[in-house]
């Protein structure tokens, strides 16, 4: 139950903060989800959505730094350039 | 998928199990505590990835699984009533009460709708002002911010004709159950990384401090699985017992404020009994006392809790982690997600489902 899936945030309506909503592309699936949880969310932000709510904004630099973390360990190539996949 | 491909990168996930047989001299026990993290570790095989010294228990964490029976009966109850329409999430129709389920209610003519966010239940109350609608809102403190959002858009536009049926339920107060039975194995937890993503990871602190174990907030992907286990092995090899966070990418230290503001505008924290594994002192959410017109068990009756009644059905164990699903003489045979015996089988997140889905009916000797 606690599935929760990312997508990016394509455009915004609203003003009111718990009232704003977002079309969010799940690559390739665009859904409309609710922002009233990502008041700082701006268009081109990856958002994690659990039940039509956005409940986090992902961190680009965050995210790299696991695989900074992987490669330190010896688990991940240098070579392969994983933190590069788009 | 960005944040989800590149993290299921097969030949990193190997290294990555590499490095954990590296670091691991002896047997240890962790608990994965979310049903998402069961699937994801039951589907990729990320178990038979590890070292045989690494073992992972299957936790509590399937919120339609331990929903005690009296609620499932209790919708069913309130579905039967004339003009109401009852909306629930897809997989608590199927759970089945002491008689039948919600869909079997539905096939008698009850009103009966599954929705995919709590919205949707309040759009239902909205389009039709004339009947009662309820939402049967079970969940984790992941889902609790959404339904909260129901109930406070119903009190702000002041639709009296929606209530919530609550059976809300919270993590850290089941992880203290578990380390406080007396037969506890368990060293380490991965902690369920969206609960963190709504809560923060903050009350993980005493928990890690005062038993003594490893908490790592984890991601769903084999990748963060994998760097969950690592670093729990890396801890209990070296003696020590602190929450870390490698899931950083969507988990703060102190949770989502803004989601957090509206949870506790309209919940607070309540006990609640969870189906197979009993009583929990604040181990749940009910409806705060300004909202408890839209409560349901205040406009339809309280749900009376019996005592758990026992039969075949071993969930609770497996929802403790104490057995596993193969461990059961019906998995797959007498009980199959076509016709459960119990929840852990019935829920798309129940242990007992996933290892059916993903690993089929193991060969018994007779």
């Amino acid at each position: 139950m606690c599935l929760a899936i990312p997508g990016r945030l394509l455009s915004i309506a609203g003003d009111e903060p718990l009232l704003r909503v977002g079309r969010v592309d799940f690559g390739g699936v665009v859904k409309q989800v609710q922002l009233a949880y990502v008041p700082e969310a701006v268009i081109g932000d990856h958002v994690l959505v659990h039940v039509g709510f956005a409940i986090g904004i992902l961190d680009e630099a965050e995210a790299a730094r696991v695989f900074d973390h992987l490669r330190e360990i010896g688990a991940l190539d240098d070579r392969e350039g994983r933190h590069e996949v788009p | 998928m960005k944040f989800r491909d590149e993290y299921r990168d097969a030949r990193a996930a190997r290294s990555l199990a590499d490095a954990i047989a590296r670091t691991v001299t002896r047997p240890w026990t962790l608990m994965e505590v979310c049903g998402g993290q069961t699937h994801a570790i039951v589907r990729f095989g990320i178990d038979r990835l590890l070292p045989p010294a690494v073992t992972l228990v299957h936790g509590p964490g399937c919120p339609v699984c331990v929903t005690p029976v009296e609620y499932v009966d209790k919708a069913i109850a309130i579905a039967g009533r004339a003009g109401v329409i009852l909306c629930s999430y897809g997989d608590m129709l199927r759970v089945p009460g002491s008689d039948g389920d919600l869909l079997a209610a539905r096939s008698r003519g009850a009103d009966v709708r599954a929705v995919y966010s709590p919205l949707d239940a309040l759009e239902v109350a909205r389009r039709h002002p004339h009947r009662e609608v309820v939402f049967f809102a079970v969940g984790f403190e992941t889902t609790a911010p959404a339904n909260a959002m129901a109930a406070y858009r119903a009190r702000q536009e002041g639709l009296g004709n929606l209530s919530l049926l609550v059976s809300h339920v919270l993590v850290p107060p089941a992880m203290r159950a578990i380390l406080d039975a007396p037969d506890n194995r368990i060293q380490a937890f991965l902690a369920a990384g969206h609960v963190c993503t709504v809560m923060g990871y903050e009350e993980y602190l005493p928990l890690a401090a005062h038993y003594r174990v490893p908490i790592v907030v984890t991601g769903f992907e084999p990748l963060d699985i994998l760097e969950g286990v690592y670093r729990c092995v890396r801890q209990l090899e070296a003696g020590l017992a602190e929450v870390e966070n490698p899931y950083s990418r969507v988990v703060r230290r102190a949770g989502n404020r803004a989601a957090l503001a509206i949870l506790r505008e309209v919940f607070r924290v309540i006990p609640r009994r969870w189906r197979g594994i009993g009583d929990i002192a604040d181990s749940g959410l009910g409806l705060a006392p300004a909202y408890a017109a839209f409560d349901a068990e205040n406009r339809f009756g309280p749900v009376a809790l019996d005592r758990e009644a026992s039969g075949e059905c071993v969930s609770g164990r497996v929802l403790k982690g104490e057995c596993r699903p193969t461990d059961c003489p019906a998995f797959g045979t007498r009980c199959t997600p076509d016709h459960p015996l119990g929840v852990t089988m019935v829920s798309a997140e129940g242990a007992c489902a996933a290892y059916y889905r993903y690993r089929g009916i193991p060969a018994r000797s007779s």
